[in-house]
């Protein structure tokens, strides 16, 4: 194949991709939806607390049966729709790289860092669905992998390019790599912070939706234990590899360049979250704000340096010069 | 006389405290977890400003700059240190109250801890059903025998068991006590990460040099066109190497949406370590920096310098050099200026621009290709004095304040447009330019980082110690049997110490190994 063909066998996945996690989000919808059915034909007689377990078949009247069955008919398709999703994603990446001349990792701009991005979050996702009985946030998975890709291909797509001299070094792979991972387990952290967050405010439901997702304690444990997976990757990724790799491109080690100094402000306020975790009167709530404010910083870094610093020398969004020349 | 019990003179009123106390709770304050939470977010947040705000270190030409465009602003920012952010007083405080406190919290926990660690197991809680994650289930089996498989399946499992006391009804089992060695290594490495990162800044140096083709750098400071060094470098730190630039290759690709660029360049180099030392050659690429020594020598930038000369009235030679230009842009339109001595007739200025691949376009010129591929120089003339004795000059900008631009006939600014060969000749009998050739040059940056391999030493430590405390899971397991009737009524309870573990597996786990048929199961 040629790189014209891998290129747009990429494009053509991503659009392919974007349509079958609509349908995913369509499938879990309906789930959703059939759950307030399920509680409204259960009436007001539902018990309380039984949250965590709406979906239980008391063998009571044959619409209730037909119903659960129904949202577990649709949460199975859901998830086996996101599964072929992240694999029809993953062809998108994987052409993207073959598409470059030299052949490269699929993360030399914006677009494609985005669009690996997106696919480490809903790898994530599957990888920790059954360990965590994540579930109950497919929908709020997919509209955000699904609208962070649209806003990839309308706004950041750009043709496939050779890589800058500065970029073309194998901590490129390593160093993005990590990046990439991290900004995955941050952002699925991030997400369940915010959940927690809007738990928290409303109290738990007795039915509904709303009635799945998962206690306070349990939230709280699952974002820590996210947090605590993307926190070291981030380290090996900002404090590690960056480091080396400026040091080898650009001579010395830390530069104070702004991109440099949001990744290390991310990375002292995810440590904060850490130790706020364990802080009277910091636990739960606070700690879940921190949480989300390392991910502000995160996403303002990615999105806010690349668009309106100019003097960052990490500045490969689109119109950036491509020489490697510093005044001083 | 005054002493924390009491002062014998007078009633202390409610909180009065004395300096001791006073320092004693202050201390405290400080190495609480609570400030050092503060105290780090007061970091994240004290970052900011220097990445909006152009800095010295960082930018100086760009710091120069947004100070003129900004004069009401740079006498207050000044003050506040905000062209300087990490090296100014208020940025520094925070980080070192954070070390303080980080300090203040790990030595205390590090003698804890080593008395934590050889400690047994604390005895069971009397009521092992009121903790939080608790399973119970009866069993024919005796006390003993129940007991006895559970210290040996805890056993297996990695447990530090408390040695069973006389008559004691229950099994006391910990683990994950490197969880605490893990957070330790991770806030002791911040320390050493700091130390090799001050290193760096107070040993350490940078510079830069702007080197044509062909020509020779030797390793002494009047030989840099830029150097910053650490507060306390010294000259006898620089090695006497010395190294020719022998010939730059650059390859040039076409790309669809960013136009031409550089695909990859190189220049290649032949060095001596010491003025004694064997000549070695060494291909210099962007991120394959050439060491010697404790210098590193790295290839940042690339640029063309035409290669002018220019003779006076008397067409005598007073100058004949390459000009290095610097690019503006990725077409490598290039800007530069030449200042020749002075001479009888009057000293010369040239300022202007370099079209590698010289093109009119509708009456535009314009470079097509980044390449040298018909060069052309076109440059305005100044005369007068060029101010080459009085002031530092950089070798980009030309002083104009006392010299005065040559017009043509028509009073208009008069420009050169040289190609390749090309010799002008100047009005008023000042002499003629000539555009020789055109030679490459490559900015070359060196620089000595102190502490370099302390701080990754330290970074390194740190992520494992990170690991470490993050994954270690440390926590308690009981077991306690009791006879009642014709059956043992067991009880095993588990209690995560981390704050992020879910030790419901655990029990579940561990419950079914000390009794494979679970009937008669009861969990909370």
């Amino acid at each position: 194949m040629t790189d014209a063909a891998w290129e747009t066998l990429s494009d053509q996945a991503v659009a392919a991709a974007g349509v079958v996690y609509f349908l995913a989000l369509l499938a879990h919808l309906v789930e959703w939806a059939s759950l307030r059915e399920v509680v409204a034909a259960k009436g007001a007689g539902a018990a309380a607390g039984s949250a965590g377990a709406v979906i239980v078949d008391h063998g009571g009247p044959d619409r209730d049966g037909v119903r659960s069955r129904r949202v577990a008919m649709f949460g199975r398709l859901g998830l086996l729709l996101t599964g072929l999703a992240c694999a029809v994603h993953f062809v998108s990446l994987l052409s993207r790289g073959l598409a470059a001349d030299p052949n490269r990792v699929p993360w030399g701009n914006m677009y494609e860092f985005t669009l690996a991005g997106t696919f480490v979050v809903t790898l994530m996702y599957l990888v920790l669905y059954r360990r965590f009985t994540l579930a109950w946030m497919a929908p709020i998975v997919l509209a955000f992998v699904l609208t962070t890709l649209m806003v990839a291909v309308i706004w950041l797509h750009s043709e496939v390019t050779p890589l800058t001299e500065a970029l073309n070094s194998y901590w490129l792979v390593i160093h993005v790599v990590s990046a990439v991972i991290a900004t995955g387990a941050f952002t699925i952290g991030g997400i369940l912070s915010a959940v927690y967050l809007v738990k928290d405010r409303r109290g738990d439901a007795a039915s509904g939706p709303w009635a799945r997702v998962p206690s306070l304690a349990v939230l709280d444990r699952v974002s820590y234990r996210v947090h605590a997976f993307g926190f070291p990757v981030w380290t090996f990724a900002v404090l590690i590899t960056g480091p080396i790799w400026a040091h080898e491109a650009w001579s010395s080690y830390w530069n104070w360049d702004p991109k440099e100094v949001w990744a290390f402000i991310t990375w002292v306020v995810y440590a904060a979250y850490l130790h706020a975790r364990s802080t009277a009167g910091w636990k739960g709530r606070n700690a879940a704000i921190v949480a989300l404010v390392g991910l502000a910083t995160l996403w303002f870094n990615f999105v806010g340096i690349n668009f309106f610093s100019t003097n960052s020398q990490h500045s490969y969004a689109e119109g950036a010069p491509a020489i490697v020349m510093e005044e001083r | 006389m005054t002493t924390p019990s009491g002062s014998a003179g007078r009633e202390r009123r409610a909180g009065e405290l004395t300096p001791r106390e006073l320092g004693r709770w202050l201390w405290r304050q400080l190495t609480s977890m609570r400030t050092a939470l503060i105290l780090l977010l007061m970091l994240a947040l004290a970052s900011v400003p220097g990445s909006i705000i152009p800095q010295e270190g960082v930018d100086s030409v760009k710091t120069a700059r947004w100070q003129n465009e900004h004069p009401d602003l740079t006498p207050v920012y000044e003050k506040l240190g905000l062209f300087s952010v990490y090296d100014s007083a208020w940025f520094s405080a925070i980080y070192l109250l954070l070390m303080v406190s980080l300090v203040g919290c790990i030595i205390p926990r590090t003698f804890h801890y080593l008395r934590a660690i050889r400690a047994a197991p604390p005895a069971a809680p009397r009521n092992l059903t009121r903790l939080p994650d608790h399973a119970s289930y009866e069993t024919g089996d005796g006390v003993d025998d129940v007991l006895t498989r559970a210290r040996a399946a805890l056993k297996d499992r990695g447990y530090r068991l408390r040695p069973a006391d006389d008559g004691a009804d229950a099994v006391s089992a910990e683990r994950g006590y490197l969880r605490e060695v893990g957070n330790l290594v991770f806030h002791l490495s911040v320390v050493v990460v700091l130390v090799g990162f001050a290193m760096g800044g107070l040993f350490g140096y940078r510079g830069g040099v702007i080197l044509v083709e062909g020509s020779t750098f030797s390793n002494n400071l009047t030989q840099y066109d830029d150097f910053e060094p650490g507060k306390l470098f010294s000259a006898e730190q620089m090695s006497g190497f010395s190294f020719t630039f022998d010939k730059f290759d650059v390859e040039w690709q076409t790309t669809p949406s960013r136009g031409v660029m550089a695909r990859a360049f190189n220049a290649d180099l032949t060095y001596r370590e010491s003025l004694d030392a064997e000549e070695q050659s060494y291909d210099l690429r962007v991120n394959h920096p050439l060491t010697i020594g404790d210098t590193d020598v790295f290839l940042i930038g690339h640029g063309y310098a035409p290669v002018i000369t220019v003779k006076d009235g008397n067409g005598v030679e007073v100058y004949s050099a390459p000009v290095p230009f610097l690019p503006q842009d990725q077409t490598f339109l290039s800007f530069g200026v030449l200042k020749s001595p002075d001479s009888q007739t009057g000293q010369i200025g040239l300022e202007g621009l370099f079209y590698p691949t010289f093109e009119l376009i509708d009456g535009d010129p314009v470079t097509v290709y980044p390449d040298d591929l018909n060069p052309l120089v076109s440059l305005f003339v100044y005369t007068g004095d060029l101010g080459l004795e009085t002031s530092a000059q950089s070798i980009f900008a030309l002083d104009k304040t006392n010299a005065a631009q040559i017009m043509n006939d028509d009073g208009k600014p008069l420009r050169l447009d040289l190609d390749l060969g090309e010799t002008a000749t100047l009005p008023d009998g000042l002499g003629t330019v000539t555009f020789d050739g055109v030679k490459p040059w490559t900015r070359i940056q060196l620089s000595q980082t102190p502490g370099k391999e302390i701080t990754l030493a330290g970074v390194v430590l740190a992520l494992v110690g990170l690991l470490g405390s993050l994954f270690i899971r440390p926590r308690r397991v009981w077991v306690r049997a009791h006879r009642d009737g014709d059956v043992t009524m067991v009880e095993v309870a588990a209690l995560d110490r981390s704050g992020g573990g879910d030790v419901v597996p655990v029990l579940e786990e561990l419950v079914a190994e000390l009794h494979p048929s679970p009937h008669g199961k009861e969990k909370a």
